[in-house]
Order: structure tokens, then C-alpha cells, then sequence
């Protein structure tokens, strides 16, 4: 259960957004709106820990995040603007590289499962900088598969993919709703993922 | 953990060769600069030869503290390892490790060659190496804390250099000086011991204030 | 009468306190200043020793004794600020480090005009003006990292760390020059026997340590009411202030 209390945000001088308040059940999904340079990004990087909120709490199973510090990081996975993906290594390196600091191990053949699921099969092998956006994309998307958090904070994920990477990914997170995990995302694309709970934030 | 993070900054550092060998080729060239500044008289050039060498690897081993954090921080890389359950601390004492395997070893083996066209004796070549062995980590701890603090900043370059070089003082001070105490005929091994202790030292602390600066920095 | 002192945690109230302390402080020093001055350069005899141009020492060891001082101050608000998230103290912080350099400054500028008549030349490689000159080298550091960062919160918590991390680093690079001057002892000369002091020139001493506390504290506070206005802009009481014209 994720829980924002009269979250405020300030960048300088000026407030993007303040007393936004939510609390997101498990098996619930959360759509952040709104136009540029409201906040959603800014919003997404405080629940996930990566800054704080000028004033509020964000909760977690009713505790305060920052109290929980690392056992909070072991629920959550976030996907950013940026793919956190090393051009020089491989898409295979990548992503087992990426799993282990993220404190999950995980074997050849769980990786090479994810990224063939994903759709990356036959470029395992090849360094990232040679792929397109929308594959970097997909490696990104890939630890979405191995991971085992419970909560995913996802900054656009669906930028640069083509429709049947769209389908593959609304399949992934409905599953992972439907297994009782948590979703909070951006999405400037419509997209209709079945949820129990489905709520909207509007920022300004 | 740590042996993934190093692992991963080593099988970098493999495929973008050029970092590591332009490092080397910086501390080569600072170090041959001197006699063509100062003269080729050997007197001269043996008594200033460990001062040199210990600049010249403050130089080099600050030059490639940029790379340290910002390439992982331009890729989106470094905001995944804050949010790792695993200690940031650990994960920064991996990351200045690895700098050290990188840029320190290639110096403390290249500095006896150096020592050579330096003309100094055979034992003041060992302590300069030990001396180097010892003293590079240090470098590379504490400029982790200047790497973090300056990440995304403009002329972050320049910047660094001015947080992190008077740091580096003490290291520079008993680090020239163990190998000048031996080519005096005194002991050096108290310099040794005091290199070592600050090695110690900024294990335990340096990997703690520079995972406090990259928090600072990503906000 | 119970205080709350708290209350002057706030910018807002600060800056309304501070106002009116700085024409006290300024007073004080300067009437120290002329006094001490006064004593220095009439009173105290002439030094037996070193002639007329001892009298440096009336500016030189108070700048000397305030550059450290101050260092260790701003690294203690620094500190403050990163551990209570309390904006005030970053800001003093912030309001310390010009001032500090400016000591730190002067002590090496003076240093260096005693140096002239005493040792016949403008520079020693003296384990005192060494440390001098590397704490020059950290507060430049600090305010330059300060200066490049544009968020002034991220600016508040890195200085703090920097500031920190130097005033660990003091003591060790203090001993680490002390260490290496008496290693190349041939080379430079010892400042540090000084004869013992007649009363005269201790008490002018004291009195311009004195006057650069005042002076000090005072142009802080002035400095940290500048950097309130410039980080509270934005807000409904500097808006205030502006319409009622008290901003100076």
C-alpha cells in the first residue's frame, strides 16, 4: 500500500504542485497526468525515494519511506526517462548486470528468457549502443520480468515502442496486477490495462 | 555486490581502452616534461624525481575522476544504483576501487620505468612503487567525495580539481617523502605506516561522505 | 524571561533580529578597531627584536586566529544544516566562507610583508603560512562549488559536505606540513619561538581580536540577511517588505 500525504514539490522558486494526496491499494494502478513540466516526472522520483517532497509523507505499508530506506528500495523497481542501460555493454550484461545490483542474481537463461520474451531474441550478444530507441527500450523494460518488487514506478514506459511491444508490455502489467503488485505510471499514449483499481492523478 | 560493481567498471574499462591508456599517457608526459622544464642535470632531476612522480600521479589520477560517476549518471545507470536495497556506500567503495584498479595500478607499474629516466637508485624505485601502491587508493577514495559532489555541474571538471587537490596533500607530503627519506638513508617506514593509516581512514569514511554527496547531487 | 529561540530559526524573523543587531556589532568594532589600532601602533613599545615591523602582528595574528576559527564555525552550521535541514544555518554557512577567506587572505598578505623584513623575503615555505595557504585553497573550494550549483538546497547540502570533509582534513594536513617542514628545516625559518610579549602589545593584540569578532559577526549578519532576500524572494513577507520600501 502506497500512501502520498499533502505531497508538495518546489523547483527553485517556483511550486509545481501541492497537497496531492492518493493511496494506492495492492493490485491498484495509478495514471499521472498532466502537461509538460507539471511534475509528473518530479512526482515519480519522490515516491521512489530519489528525492524528497518539499512538505507531505509518502508511505509505505504505513510507514514513512525514508525511515524504511532500504527496505523500501527492495519493493520498488523504477523505469525513468533514462533506459539505465551501458552502451557498451551487451543487452544480455545488461540486463543480468543491472538485476544484481538491484540485489536480485539471476541466472543466463532467466535473463535470456526475459529478453526473448520481451522480443530481443538473437540480440543478446550485441552491445547496446547498436540498437534502436525502442529496443534500448525493451532491455530497460526487460527487469520489469526478472524483478520480484512489488511496486513499479514507471516514468513513460511506452515512449518509442511499437504496438506489439505496447501489447507485450499492457500484458506484463497486467499480469502483475492481477498478482496483486502496484503500478504508478506516465503515459502520454492511451492505454486501456485492466486493473481492480484504476485511479488518475491530475496534476495541475 | 561489490565484486558485481567492480566487475562491471572493469568489463567497461575493457571495451573503452582509450580511458585507460590516455590516463597512463597523461602521468608519461607530465613526468617527461620536467627535465626538458628544469635542465638534464641528474643531481637535480634525482632530487626532485619523487616529488615529480607523486604530482604527476595527483594529476592523472585526478584528470579521470570525472568518469568516475558521469557516465553512469548521463545513462540513467547511477539513478538505478541509488535505488538499490544494497548499501550505497558499498556500492561507492566498488566504484572507487575499480577507479583505482583502473587508473592507479597502470601508474604504480609505469613509475619505476620513470624512476629509471630519473636516474633513481634501485631502492628508492621500490619504496616509490609501494609508496604509490599505498597512496593511490587513497586518491581515489577521496576523490569520489569531489566526483559526487560536482556530478552534472558545469566546468565540473575544474571544480573537482579545486575540492580534491588540497585533500590530497598529505598523501602527496609522506608519499614523496617515504622515497626521499630513503634516498636520504633514513627510515621510511613511518611514512609507509602513515600512508597505510590514511588508506584505513578513508576506507571507512570517504565511500560513507561520497555516497552522502551522490544522494546530495541526484535530488 | 524565557526566550524562544526557535522563533529565530525562521528566516523571517532572523532577518527582522538581525537588522537590528548589526548597528550594535558595527559600533563595537569599530570603536575596537580604533582602539586596538591605537595601541598597536602608539602605544606598545618598539620590539627590541624586530623594530617597528612587528606592529603587523596587531592585523596579522588576529586574521591568522579568525581564518581558522571561522572555518571551523561554517563547517559547524554547515553541519547543522545537513543534519536538522534547518535552511538558516545553510545560509550562515554560506554568509561565513567570504569573510573567512578574506582573513585568510589577509593573514597571508601581511604574513608575507612581515616575512620581507624578518627573513628577506616575501615567501617561506613555513609550515604556519603553508597551512594558511591550503585553507585558503578549501575556502575557495567551498565557495566555488557553492557558486556552480544552481538549486540552492543541493548547493546548502554539498557545501555542507565539503566544509566537513575539510575540517576533518585540517588537523591531518596541518601535522602532514608541520611534519614535512621539519623534515626540509634547512630550507625555510622557524616563526615559531616568539619572544615573550609585553602587556601593551598582548592587551592591542586581544582588543583587535576583539574588533574582527564585531567585525565579523557583523558583516555575517548583514550577508545572511542578503542571501534571505535572495532565497525568500518568492515569498509573502519579503513581498512585504519591498512595498513598505525597508529593503535596503
Amino acid at each position: 500500500m502506497l500512501q502520498g500525504i499533502n505531497l508538495a514539490c518546489v523547483r527553485g522558486d517556483r511550486e509545481l504542485f501541492k497537497d496531492i494526496n492518493f493511496l494506492l491499494e495492492s493490485g491498484g494502478l495509478m495514471q499521472v497526468r498532466g502537461p509538460n513540466g507539471s511534475g509528473k516526472t518530479s512526482l515519480l522520483r519522490m515516491l521512489c525515494g530519489l528525492s524528497h517532497p518539499a512538505a507531505g509523507d509518502i508511505l509505505w505499508e504505513d510507514q514513512n519511506i525514508r525511515a524504511l530506506d532500504s527496505d523500501f528500495f527492495a519493493a520498488v523497481t523504477y523505469i525513468g526517462h533514462l533506459s539505465g542501460t551501458k552502451d557498451d555493454l551487451t543487452v544480455l550484461e545488461n540486463l543480468q548486470i543491472s538485476s544484481a545490483l538491484a540485489g536480485m542474481e539471476i541466472s543466463t537463461e532467466q535473463a535470456n528468457d526475459a529478453l526473448h520474451y520481451i522480443g530481443l531474441k538473437g540480440r543478446e550478444a550485441l552491445p547496446v549502443k547498436v540498437l534502436s530507441q525502442g529496443q534500448r527500450r525493451r532491455v530497460a523494460l526487460a527487469r520489469l520480468l526478472v524483478c520480484k518488487t512489488s511496486l513499479w514506478i514507471l516514468d513513460e514506459p511506452l515512449v518509442a515502442l511499437d504496438v506489439m511491444a505496447v501489447k507485450l508490455v499492457r500484458g506484463v502489467l497486467e499480469e502483475h496486477l492481477q498478482q496483486g503488485g502496484m503500478v504508478v505510471m506516465t503515459t502520454h499514449q492511451e492505454i486501456d490495462i485492466s486493473a481492480a483499481s484504476i485511479m488518475e492523478l491530475q496534476l495541475a | 555486490m561489490l565484486i558485481w560493481i567492480i566487475k562491471r567498471d572493469l568489463l567497461l574499462a575493457v571495451r573503452r581502452q582509450s580511458d585507460v591508456l590516455t590516463t597512463l599517457f597523461f602521468f608519461i608526459i607530465v613526468v617527461s616534461l620536467f627535465p626538458l622544464s628544469v635542465g638534464p642535470e641528474m643531481n637535480l632531476l634525482r632530487t626532485m624525481a619523487p616529488g615529480i612522480v607523486w604530482v604527476a600521479a595527483l594529476l592523472a589520477s585526478m584528470l579521470s575522476l570525472g568518469r568516475m560517476f558521469s557516465n553512469d549518471y548521463i545513462d540513467g545507470t547511477l539513478e538505478q544504483m541509488l535505488l538499490s536495497p544494497q548499501s550505497l556506500s558499498l556500492l561507492v567503495l566498488g566504484k572507487a576501487l575499480a577507479h583505482w584498479l583502473v587508473t592507479g595500478i597502470p601508474l604504480v607499474l609505469m613509475a619505476p620505468v620513470l624512476g629509471i629516466q630519473y636516474d633513481l637508485p634501485g631502492d628508492a624505485l621500490a619504496i616509490l612503487t609501494i609508496s604509490l601502491l599505498l597512496g593511490t587508493p587513497v586518491l581515489s577514495l577521496i576523490g569520489a567525495i569531489g566526483a559526487a559532489l560536482t556530478l552534472g555541474l558545469r566546468g565540473g571538471g575544474v571544480l573537482v580539481s579545486l575540492l580534491v587537490l588540497p585533500l590530497y596533500i598529505p598523501i602527496l607530503i609522506f608519499g614523496a617523502g617515504a622515497v626521499e627519506a630513503s634516498m636520504a638513508g633514513v627510515g621510511f617506514d613511518a611514512h609507509l605506516s602513515l600512508i597505510g593509516a590514511f588508506l584505513l581512514v578513508s576506507l571507512v569514511f570517504a565511500p560513507w561522505a561520497a555516497a552522502s554527496s551522490l544522494k546530495v547531487s541526484l535530488e | 524571561m524565557a526566550i524562544n529561540w526557535f522563533k529565530y530559526s525562521s528566516p523571517a524573523s532572523f532577518y527582522s533580529l538581525a537588522g537590528k543587531m548589526i548597528p550594535f556589532f558595527t559600533v563595537i568594532a569599530i570603536i575596537l578597531l580604533a582602539a586596538g589600532l591605537y595601541v598597536g601602533f602608539f602605544v606598545a613599545p618598539t620590539d627590541f627584536q624586530q623594530g617597528e615591523a612587528y606592529r603587523i602582528i596587531f592585523i596579522h595574528v588576529p586574521a591568522a586566529w579568525m581564518s581558522m576559527f571561522l572555518y571551523v564555525v561554517m563547517a559547524f552550521w554547515a553541519g547543522i544544516g545537513l543534519a536538522f535541514n534547518t535552511r538558516l544555518s545553510a545560509m550562515f554557512a554560506s554568509a561565513i566562507a567570504p569573510t573567512g577567506a578574506m582573513f585568510t587572505f589577509i593573514a597571508l598578505w601581511t604574513g608575507s610583508l612581515w616575512g620581507k623584513p624578518m627573513w628577506g623575503t616575501w615567501w617561506v615555505w613555513d609550515a604556519r603560512l603553508t597551512s594558511e595557504l591550503i585553507l585558503l585553497f578549501l575556502y575557495i573550494g567551498f565557495m566555488s562549488l557553492q557558486a556552480a550549483i544552481d538549486d540552492p538546497r543541493r548547493a546548502d547540502k554539498a557545501g555542507a559536505i565539503i566544509a566537513l570533509v575539510g575540517v576533518v582534513n585540517i588537523p591531518i594536513i596541518y601535522f602532514s606540513v608541520q611534519w614535512w617542514n621539519t623534515l626540509h628545516q634547512g630550507a625555510s625559518v622557524s616563526v615559531n619561538q616568539a619572544p615573550s610579549m609585553a602587556t601593551t602589545m598582548l592587551a592591542g593584540m586581544l582588543i583587535m581580536v576583539f574588533a574582527s569578532w564585531m567585525y565579523s559577526i557583523a558583516v555575517i549578519l548583514k550577508r545572511t540577511r542578503i542571501i534571505i532576500l535572495e532565497r525568500e524572494s518568492h515569498t509573502a513577507w519579503v513581498a512585504g517588505l519591498q512595498k513598505k520600501g525597508t529593503v535596503s
